[in-house]
């Protein structure tokens, strides 16, 4: 079994109305490791299919499958959300504790876990995030990215296998959107988690393994970055932006330029100028 | 102004106050309110005020910060002041305009507002020195025996602490709001006081709105972490009580009685 999530014709609606499912017969499959990017304009449904994944939402119609366990099954739902952590929007909203190691301690101890355990596991997961200096300051003394770095840590404190993050950098300046991004990148490689990671941010999609682009709770878009930034006039269509290396390349090929889109990076995006720059010389 | 609200603010330093057991604590402070009605006279008084001393000083919190905490509950001070004051029969000290103030309402006056202030730094020693998780613990292991009889104890301790929480975040978004509000010109310094009241109104709508909705939120991120409403659950920080405690315990006992007893024994000499 190579994948975490799995959806078979997820179908879900906020009410009974047969017009207002968010989506309908939704399949998508995240292997284990991945880290994908979930793309969408407000609206889309990604936030709700995000829910799906640790079973706050159940899915209305069709399975929704975490490590092979349909999430409707009660029983194992603690087995779920252990599995699937999620960190949401506003990083104020999801602390609950008035010291950072309690919080982060917040889900193991509502699962039982001895103390000595417990501290192990949060002073672990404070040093992976790198906020173990913090861990008895007060929350709310601490910048965005650090409350958000102090929840994704509640979260590795379970060892999950993945974390579903619902724009987790929404509310962050630039320097607190780095900081949670580059944990993010770092627990991807080191620690082999996936990474299923819901963003308006295009800079953030780029360094993604996979974009998922969602429109209107359809999958329009399911590929890596290059490839799906590739198709500008169908993302600006549905109302979202690409990155600005591409909207730069894309304008000079607009303007006859012979540039490709691929470079998504800015040092790639660099390059490919100075050689056209050369080539005209 | 609005960050001055200090009460229920844990103030982290490392001293023999902290290191108690947060049961012990709780439960010490409340004995200690119940003493201070119980105390009588001014040596009473002075061993109290000497206690109150020795623990700020153990608890390493600087006096300042305690004073401080009285300030919201000034005018309450006054008033009581000025009721002993006028209200209590006995020997007449002096005549105010047409009331007559005796000595036995001068004393009654003065240890009543001394009650209310040992009250306060009393209970906010407390709060200072016990982390508001601590506190709760605490406050849950008290209530623990009463659970059978229906008692939600675990579920007061959890509002609690996220009651505590939330304090300096909606303390912060109210003074956003109020900004927010006078940028678009309200006004809130000038008027009667129904003007005034009235004025809070758009204050206190958009600040339940969002609490609310925070409530939401934070319902459902606890959700995803696992809870379960505080089945089998178990803590970070198991604190048992120590040898500290037990001298602690043996320290207010001692100081308690005696200010009590003295004041008992003294009882004639009240006030000279």
């Amino acid at each position: 079994m190579n994948n975490i999530i799995k959806t078979d014709n997820l179908t879900y609606s906020y009410t009974d109305n047969e017009y207002s499912k968010v989506f309908e017969n939704l399949n998508l499959n995240i292997n284990k490791g991945e880290f994908v990017c979930l793309l969408g304009h407000n609206g889309s449904g990604k936030s709700t299919l995000a829910k799906h994944f640790n079973a706050i939402l159940l899915p209305t119609g069709g399975v929704c499958y975490v490590n092979g366990i349909d999430t409707k099954v009660e029983e194992k739902l603690f087995e779920i959300r252990k599995n699937v952590g999620m960190v949401f929007q506003n990083p104020d909203n999801q602390l609950v504790a008035t010291i950072v190691e309690d919080d982060v301690a917040f889900a193991l101890e509502n699962l039982g876990v001895e103390p000595a355990v417990i501290r192990s596991r949060v002073d672990e997961a404070l040093k992976t995030v790198g906020l173990y200096e913090f861990r008895k300051a007060a929350p709310h003394k601490l910048s965005g990215g650090q409350k958000q770095r102090v929840a994704i840590a509640g979260v590795i404190a379970l060892r999950p296998q993945c974390i579903v993050l619902d724009e987790p950098t929404a509310m962050l300046d630039p320097v607190g959107r780095k900081e949670v991004m580059d944990t993010l990148y770092r627990l991807n490689k080191e620690e082999n988690l996936t990474i299923v990671l819901i963003t308006h941010y295009m800079e953030e999609a780029v360094r993604a393994d996979r974009v998922i682009v969602l429109d209107k709770g359809i999958v329009l878009l399911d590929d890596c970055p290059k490839r799906i930034f590739e198709n500008v006039a169908l993302i600006k269509s549905i109302g979202l932006d690409v990155p600005q290396t591409t909207e730069l390349l894309y304008e000079l090929y607009r303007n006859g330029i012979k540039v490709s889109f691929e470079k998504l990076t800015i040092d790639e995006c660099v390059d490919e100028i100075k050689n056209i720059l050369e080539e005209k010389k | 102004m609005i960050s001055d609200i200090t009460l229920g603010q844990f103030y982290p330093v490392d001293s023999f106050i902290h290191k108690l057991d947060a049961e012990i604590k709780i439960i010490l402070t409340l004995l200690f309110m119940v003493a201070i009605f119980f105390v009588q006279g001014y040596i009473g008084f002075t061993i109290i005020f000497i206690y109150i001393l020795i623990t700020v000083k153990a608890s390493k919190i600087p006096f300042l910060f305690l004073i401080k905490g009285i300030k919201p509950i000034l005018f309450f001070i006054v008033f009581t002041v000025i009721l002993n004051m006028f209200m209590t029969d006995g020997e007449k000290a002096f005549t105010f305009i047409i009331w007559d103030v005796t000595y036995e309402g001068i004393f009654a006056s003065v240890f009543m507002a001394l009650r209310i202030i040992f009250l306060v730094i009393g209970s906010s020693l407390l709060t200072y020195t016990t982390s508001p998780i601590m506190l709760t613990d605490g406050i849950e292991k008290l209530l623990k025996p009463f659970v059978k009889i229906g008692v939600p104890a675990y579920e007061l301790a959890m509002m609690m602490s996220i009651a505590l929480r939330f304090i300096p975040t909606l303390i912060e978004e109210t003074d956003k709001i109020i900004k927010a509000q006078k940028a678009r010109g309200s006004d809130f310094e000038t008027g009667g006081l129904i003007k005034r009241g009235k004025a809070i109104i758009p204050i206190l709508v958009p600040l339940f709105v969002s609490a609310f909705r925070r409530a939401d939120e934070l319902a459902m991120a606890m959700e995803a972490r696992c809870y379960n409403g505080g089945v089998s659950r178990t803590r970070l920080r198991e604190s048992r009580p120590g040898v500290y405690d037990v001298y602690a315990v043996i320290i207010f006992a001692l100081f308690m009685s005696l200010s009590i007893a003295i004041g008992y024994t003294n009882y004639e000499f009240k006030g000279f």
